[in-house]
């Protein structure tokens, strides 16, 4: 019996050991990354279809900006994706390149009965009044007065947020803390910030689920998730004065004056652009990677793999409402790329 | 095989066979075993007071008094967390534990066996049910149900406490607790159950034999005599409750705020770890939510000990009586 029990045991802690040694070898074979959930349906795509193509295999995990950046810094994935970009000199001390990826829009949605997509209109201040909380009601003066024609219910305003830290809370918070003085010195622009009202829901389908299910609740997503839960969003006044809707032409239309060649390390924030057109809540999501590589074939493969985003991705990406980073950029970046990421010492990418 | 344990087995009885080899051997192991069980234990404890120690360091003993939470000017506070752990699990105790005892009541003493195995079952069953079920049920379902039904009736009704005002938004404090209550009740029955079923019947006929009634027998013989292991059974689900994540994390709306309305967002340890573990990126911010650990580890350390005392005690004045 003891016997049987040792032999038993021996064999299955052989079995174990050769499992613990095959899987990392299996999975040196593929590319791996994590960060901001904000970009992920679009890598989500990206990636399929360049394994289909390539047979290379890149996974992504949406785990959120804070923690792309703590992950890259720690070396555990190849690279690490942020909505919040990291600045110039702070790139500089950690060993990072950073370059934008692809353009998105975060677009306030709301439940209220009655009120249809794009017919409640919001100026800025009173968007940074309804979730400092210091507007509760949906018949608040400084709602009605901005939509004549409708009647707003006399019901108390849930502020839905984002729980945990998130590049679109920042994208959010960098746009309130730049149109409202008070926000600014209340709360301020974080991934995570302390919020004065509301319930928090986690990651961007957490927010969308509770602003469906929550009468007279608002909040805040990047705006697939509202197309994709057909969730009413507002209708928001721009720094120029006109009230717009969003979508792939107001996105388009606030990134198209961004100055991408006089950003240290591509830091560039576009909320409350200016343009009659422009949505004002927009930003870039960019990818993290080290300067230094330590795998010379696989720091090519992984920037094959972003060259091929850039060069066939614009497509997949309008697809999915976002906006394609411009070609110029593009070869900016490669440029980049050319430049500054070494393996070894020796040059990858040419 | 059979043959050599034969032969083994038949040594003659005048010279026994060594068997202090062996038993040394057996002893080592479970020895060896037992010890992994409290190297785990305190290494865990042991990486929580060091990763924990920044935090308390830098806000000292008013981490555990303040409620604060603001990862911006990267100052935490333990209050809201804890309050919330503490008053979620109240209100699940509040509501599970009177209604757990009743049930295994009726299962041992009043239904017909029959009865008393299928719902049995269908008890079990709920104890099997992830907590992440739990969660989206609660989400979808149950918090519609409080937003719509239960809340606006307790707004009317009870309204002028302050416990049942404002806006019923379906998610909250008191929806996390009702599936809390929801989800220890199994747990709490069960256990209740079996001890009753082990109150020796000669004593349950003997309290019927001199008349009492059905429920002087259940309240002065089988809650008396079990009472110990009832407390074991409350204590069982309390330590569940204080735990428990998922489930609450998507009802209780996760906003760092003491508020004195069960219809507000509040949060728990648990919930509070489970958010925001993966994204802390400032070592403060890092090192508070182990510090957040740590008091839940605090917390259910005491309520252990507490449980402990108190079934000792129990058993000194009843004077050993089992």
């Amino acid at each position: 019996m003891m016997r049987t029990f040792v032999g038993m045991a021996v064999a299955l802690t052989v079995m174990a050991l050769v499992l613990a040694i095959s899987i990392p070898v299996f999975a040196a074979a593929s590319l791996n990354g994590a960060g901001a959930t904000f970009p992920e349906p679009i890598y989500a795509v990206w990636m399929y279809k360049y394994n289909q193509l390539t047979g290379v295999r890149v996974d992504y995990q949406g785990i959120g900006s804070s923690g792309g950046i703590r992950q890259i810094k720690a070396r555990t994935v190849d690279f690490g994706g942020s909505d919040a970009p990291m600045k110039g000199p702070e790139l500089r001390e950690a060993g990072l390149i950073q370059f934008p990826m692809v353009i998105g829009g975060v677009v306030p949605i709301y439940n209220v009965q009655g009120i249809e997509a794009g017919q409640l209109k919001l100026t800025p201040e009173v968007l940074a009044g309804v979730f400092s909380g210091e507007i509760n009601y949906w018949d608040d003066e400084a709602i009605t007065s901005l939509n004549p024609g409708f009647a707003l219910p006399n019901e108390p305003i849930t502020v839905v947020h984002r729980a945990e830290g998130s590049g679109t809370t920042w994208m959010f918070t960098n746009y309130l803390d730049k149109v409202s003085s008070s926000w600014h010195e209340k709360i301020g622009t974080g991934k995570i910030v302390s919020w004065p009202v509301g319930v928090g829901a986690k990651g961007n389908p957490g927010v969308a689920n509770y602003v469906q299910r929550v009468n007279g609740s608002i909040g805040y997503v990047e705006y697939a998730y509202a197309v994709q839960n057909n969730l009413p969003h507002v209708s928001l006044k721009n720094r120029a004065g006109m009230y717009v809707q969003p979508g792939p032409a107001s996105f388009q239309a606030a990134a198209g004056g961004a100055d991408w060649a006089n950003a240290d390390g591509y830091y560039l924030v576009l909320t409350d652009q200016p343009g009659d057109d422009s949505w004002p809540i927009v930003g870039a999501t960019f990818i993290l990677i080290y300067a230094d590589q330590d795998d010379a074939g696989k720091a090519e493969e992984m920037l094959k793999f972003f060259d091929w985003c850039y060069e066939h991705g614009g497509e997949m990406a309008i697809e999915k409402d976002y906006v394609p980073i411009p070609k110029s950029v593009a070869d900016m970046v490669r440029q980049t790329w050319a430049d500054d990421v070494r393996a070894g010492g020796a040059v990858v990418w040419e | 095989m059979t043959d050599s344990t034969a032969e083994k087995l038949s040594v003659p009885p005048g010279a026994p066979r060594d068997q202090s080899r062996p038993d040394a051997l057996f002893k080592w192991l479970t020895a060896a075993c037992s010890l992994v069980v409290i190297v785990i234990m305190a290494g865990i404890l042991f990486e929580l007071v060091r990763n924990s120690g920044m935090a308390f360091r830098e806000f000292g003993f008013s981490f555990l008094t303040t409620d604060s939470w603001n990862p911006i000017l990267s100052d935490f506070g333990a209050a809201s967390s804890v309050y919330g752990t503490l008053v979620s699990t109240g209100i699940a105790m509040i509501i599970a534990v009177p209604l757990s005892i009743i049930i295994a009541i009726y299962f041992v003493e009043v239904a017909h066996p029959k009865v008393s195995r299928l719902i049995g079952g269908a008890v079990e069953l709920l104890a099997a049910i992830p907590s992440i079920i739990y969660g989206m049920w609660g989400l979808f379902v149950f918090a519609a149900l409080m937003q719509t039904h239960v809340q606006p009736f307790l707004g009317t009704h009870l309204g002028a406490l302050p416990l049942f005002q404002g806006p019923p938004m379906g998610i909250g404090m008191l929806t996390a607790g009702l599936i809390l209550a929801l989800m220890v009740l199994p747990f709490i029955t069960a256990v209740t159950r079996d001890v009753l079923m082990m109150v020796p019947p000669v004593l349950k006929e003997s309290a019927y034999g001199v008349g009492s009634t059905m429920w002087e027998t259940v309240r002065f013989v089988s809650l008396k005599y079990g009472r110990r292991g009832i407390v074991g059974a409350v204590f069982l689900g309390f330590g569940r409750a204080l735990g428990e994540t998922m489930a609450v994390t998507f009802v209780i709306g996760n906003s760092h705020r003491i508020s004195a309305s069960l219809f507000s967002a509040g949060n728990t340890i648990a919930s509070s770890l489970a958010n925001e573990f993966n994204e802390a990126s400032e070592p403060i911010y890092l090192s508070s939510l182990f510090a957040l650990a740590l008091v839940l580890f605090g917390i259910t350390l005491a309520f252990q000990t507490m449980a402990h005392h108190w079934v000792a005690r129990m058993q000194r004045l009843e004077g050993g009586d089992r």
